[in-house]
């Protein structure tokens, strides 16, 4: 914070361009100790949700991909920090517990690896990065785009789903992985403190992965995202290789989903093949679509917004949650294109408010474009110009 | 040679229940471009009807036609599925004109809130949401017309709807004290649809036994089939139809009315839909979640059998059908039994029916490689391959 010491900055200007960050962190030191544990930890998750869904931003937002198998990411993040925590908190020579309920006497070899948690903290990522990969490689290849996409990328969420609940002897199947029993760094990983760690850690993610959305998106890179996006075959006859750019972003989104699944994992206690339900990873496009697409901060926004909404929902009247998600994907699809956040920034609180008859929504200076004589004088030189402009016309063109 | 003739059949069963519930997907989505998310639950709903139908003919003035009330089930689900999808394209999708991706999510919403719907609905419920809908509908005509012409008009057609729900749930809620009409119509568990009598037998030829029910589903799809076959070759509009499928701005020109055409296309699709959920009620209990478990496989007929041709999506569901039931059922195992260790592991590996659904999704997608369009792609140049 060298900017401080500058004279020509006051406290206001600092304030004005600083706010959201001094906000930032006073929430993250003050939240922790105001909340009940329970709450923390629900906040604690949905941020982590913002960060899959900020992967859902750039590849949907940015690059025009709908994808609607971000689940499948999300699990193998979320099953690869499970698997280290059932190992790390064995005596040597153990097996996790349920592998002797269907009778297998030794580790598979794929657990192996996730004995090290210098592995594990790269598979978090690296593992959902190389299936987007390849599954983006193998699909955009072949110029499969727009609806084909989604559907293709659902059929492969259904697939891994299937494969995540049959497979009782590798992974246990339709019970999944608890973690929350296991131990971590010498502490218990559902106890409070190790969960206000994890808050913190979730922030500190969320912003990181904030920052590589919005560096990825606003170079070079970000504009060819865009060309993708509005254009892909006059992309492709100006000579550039949309497959590139669109597996590069795919995998980057994969990754992120990974992330984001670990944290998630570690917070709710459990992973298991209901992370890569058909729903949920609808769901997490939801998300994007009303914080606003194209806009970073509201896929964040809108994770925990309407993961908050439905948590406290679901207590209190939980028929109702369907009708009001269905009813907020119409909303979202038909009257607010760009969600919450590009409503906001287009104006949107300020075109309700002129509607209600507060002062109107005005151009730069307030002062002239109310003033009555003023603005009597500019209908006088609109009318000159449309009579001298249909004047013109009706001679012929003349000069 | 027997166990050859079971898997056949047995496959063949599978795949023309897929067959059915893919067609209408297929023919909206070649015409329209849009993927209708909600026809799962415009099966459930085809289903939901069939499971009326019986209940009111059961013990009623009607009890003589009983014996066929499937037969009598099948044109009005055709009915029911058919306007709720009507009713879909002229309020969501009709808006959402070139835009699929945001019609995927748009008609997902609209299956969560038909499957809520269909859990929750009772009388209460039901009187709310008409109450609503028609006060939502008139008042704005009763207002003074000169509030129209307001800055905050807007606000008023926003704020009417609100009301009107409002007014709509109160209402509910206040009937819902009533033990009666609180009682909801369906609820979350699943429903029962007996086959009549004359389903309910099988048949052996050469030694294989055909369930009648599995029989009477084969052979309706075949009906849906030439049906739809007939119309879209034979009948003015469904070469309309084709017309607008192969060229829209061009169909335009020439004076066909391409709305008309989308209205009449998603209506069939939607009711086509209903006459397989009339078919899924014979193979078992069905419940709100019926969509879910059909919707990715209708999918991938599609995909596979690409756009615009009743032949790609025939056999990409009699093909999807029998390959899965072949690999899931582990008959393979029974037809070739010398066969090498190492393949027969790897059978035995993906022997059960989502193992198998893994594996025909694997190859699908590597068949993609080669052919990107489906099996029947539609020919023609065009800068979107």
């Amino acid at each position: 914070m060298t900017i401080t010491s500058n004279s020509s900055i006051t406290p206001a200007t600092f304030l004005r361009r600083w706010w959201p960050w001094i906000a930032i962190i006073a929430a993250a030191l003050i939240l922790p100790f105001v909340l009940p544990p329970f709450r923390l930890n629900l906040l604690g998750r949905f941020l982590s949700l913002g960060i899959v869904a900020l992967g859902i931003d750039l590849i949907w937002g940015y690059t025009g991909l709908l994808s609607l198998g971000q689940g499948i990411f999300f699990a193998l993040g979320g099953y690869a920090i499970a698997m280290y925590l059932q190992l790390d908190s064995l005596e040597p020579g153990q097996l996790p517990e349920f592998f002797g309920l269907y009778g297998v006497k030794e580790l598979p070899l794929f657990w192996q690896p996730f004995n090290s948690p210098w592995f594990t903290l790269i598979a978090i990522w690296v593992v959902p990065a190389v299936v987007a990969g390849l599954l983006g490689y193998l699909v955009f290849r072949n110029r499969i785009k727009g609806v084909y996409f989604s559907i293709l990328t659902q059929a492969a969420l259904l697939v891994f789903f299937n494969f995540f609940n049959g497979q009782q002897k590798l992974i246990n199947g339709t019970n999944g992985l608890k973690t929350d029993t296991a131990s971590f760094f010498g502490q218990m990983v559902g106890s409070d403190a190790m969960q206000r760690n994890l808050f913190w850690i979730t922030l500190l993610l969320v912003i990181a992965a904030w920052y590589l959305c919005r560096w990825l998106t606003t170079g070079r890179f970000g504009d060819a995202l865009i060309a993708v996006r509005d254009d892909e075959p006059r992309l492709r006859f100006t000579g550039y290789n949309p497959t590139a750019f669109k597996t590069l972003v795919f995998t980057v989104a994969g990754a992120l989903a990974g992330v984001s699944g670990a944290l998630y994992t570690v917070q709710s206690g459990i992973v298991s093949p209901q992370f890569m339900a058909v729903p949920f990873s609808i769901e997490m496009v939801i998300w994007v679509a009303v914080g606003g697409r194209g806009t970073l901060i509201g896929a964040v926004f809108g994770a925990v917004l309407i993961n908050y909404a439905k948590s406290l929902i679901s207590e209190q009247l939980p028929e109702t949650w369907l009708f009001i998600q269905g009813g907020l994907f119409l909303l979202v699809v038909t009257a607010l294109p760009d969600g919450v956040v590009g409503w906001w920034r287009q104006g949107g609180p300020g075109r309700i408010l002129a509607m209600l008859g507060s002062s109107p929504a005005t151009a730069t200076y307030p002062g002239l474009d109310l003033d009555p004589e003023v603005q009597a004088e500019r209908r006088a030189i609109e009318s000159r110009a449309i009579a001298e402009e249909t004047g013109a016309r009706e001679i012929g063109g003349e000069p | 040679m027997n166990v050859l003739l079971d898997t056949l059949f047995n496959g063949l069963a599978i795949g023309s229940v897929l067959m059915l519930a893919a067609l209408g997907l297929a023919v909206v989505f070649g015409l329209m471009g849009v993927i209708n998310m909600a026809h799962g639950e415009l099966m459930m709903l085809g289903a939901y009807t069939t499971f009326v139908v019986q209940n009111l003919l059961k013990n009623g003035p009607l009890e003589g036609l009983f014996p066929i009330y499937i037969l009598i089930s099948i044109p009005l689900a055709f009915l029911v599925s058919g306007l709720a999808g009507l009713l879909l394209e002229k309020t969501v999708i009709r808006r959402l004109y070139g835009r699929p991706l945001e019609t995927l999510l748009a008609t997902w919403g609209v299956s969560l809130i038909l499957q809520q719907f269909v859990r929750s609905v009772s009388s209460a419920f039901f009187i709310g949401l008409v109450v609503a809908v028609a006060l939502g509908l008139l008042v704005p005509r009763l207002l003074p017309a000169a509030w129209w012409r307001q800055r905050w008009s807007p606000l008023l057609g926003v704020g009417g709807w609100i009301g009107a729900m409002v007014v709509g749930i109160g209402l509910a809620a206040a009937l819902g004290n009533q033990r009666d009409l609180h009682q909801p119509w369906f609820s979350a568990r699943n429903i029962d649809v007996t086959a009549p009598e004359w389903l309910q037998g099988s048949i052996d030829v050469v030694g294989v036994t055909m369930p009648t029910a599995r029989l009477f589903i084969i052979a309706l799809t075949i009906l849906a089939l030439l049906a739809v076959h007939w119309f879209l070759q034979k009948s003015v509009w469904g070469i309309r139809i084709r017309a607008v499928t192969q060229n829209r701005p061009m169909s335009s020109c020439l004076g066909i009315p391409t709305e008309k055409v989308d209205a009449l296309t998603f209506l069939v699709g939607s009711g086509l839909a209903g006459v397989a959920g009339v078919a899924v009620t014979l193979l078992g209990s069905v419940g709100p979640n019926l969509g879910g478990n059909y919707i990715v496989d209708c999918f991938m007929v599609v995909v596979l059998g690409g756009v615009g041709k009743l032949l790609g999506t025939v056999v990409a569901a009699l093909g999807i059908g029998v390959l899965s039931y072949i690999l899931g059922s582990g008959s393979l195992l029974l037809l070739w039994p010398q066969m090498p260790a190492a393949l027969n592991e790897t059978i035995t590996f993906f022997a059960t029916t989502s193992m198998a659904k893994v594996l025909v999704f694997i190859l699908i997608v590597v068949f993609l490689q080669f052919r990107p369009a489906g099996l029947f792609p539609q020919k023609g140049r065009m800068v979107e391959a």
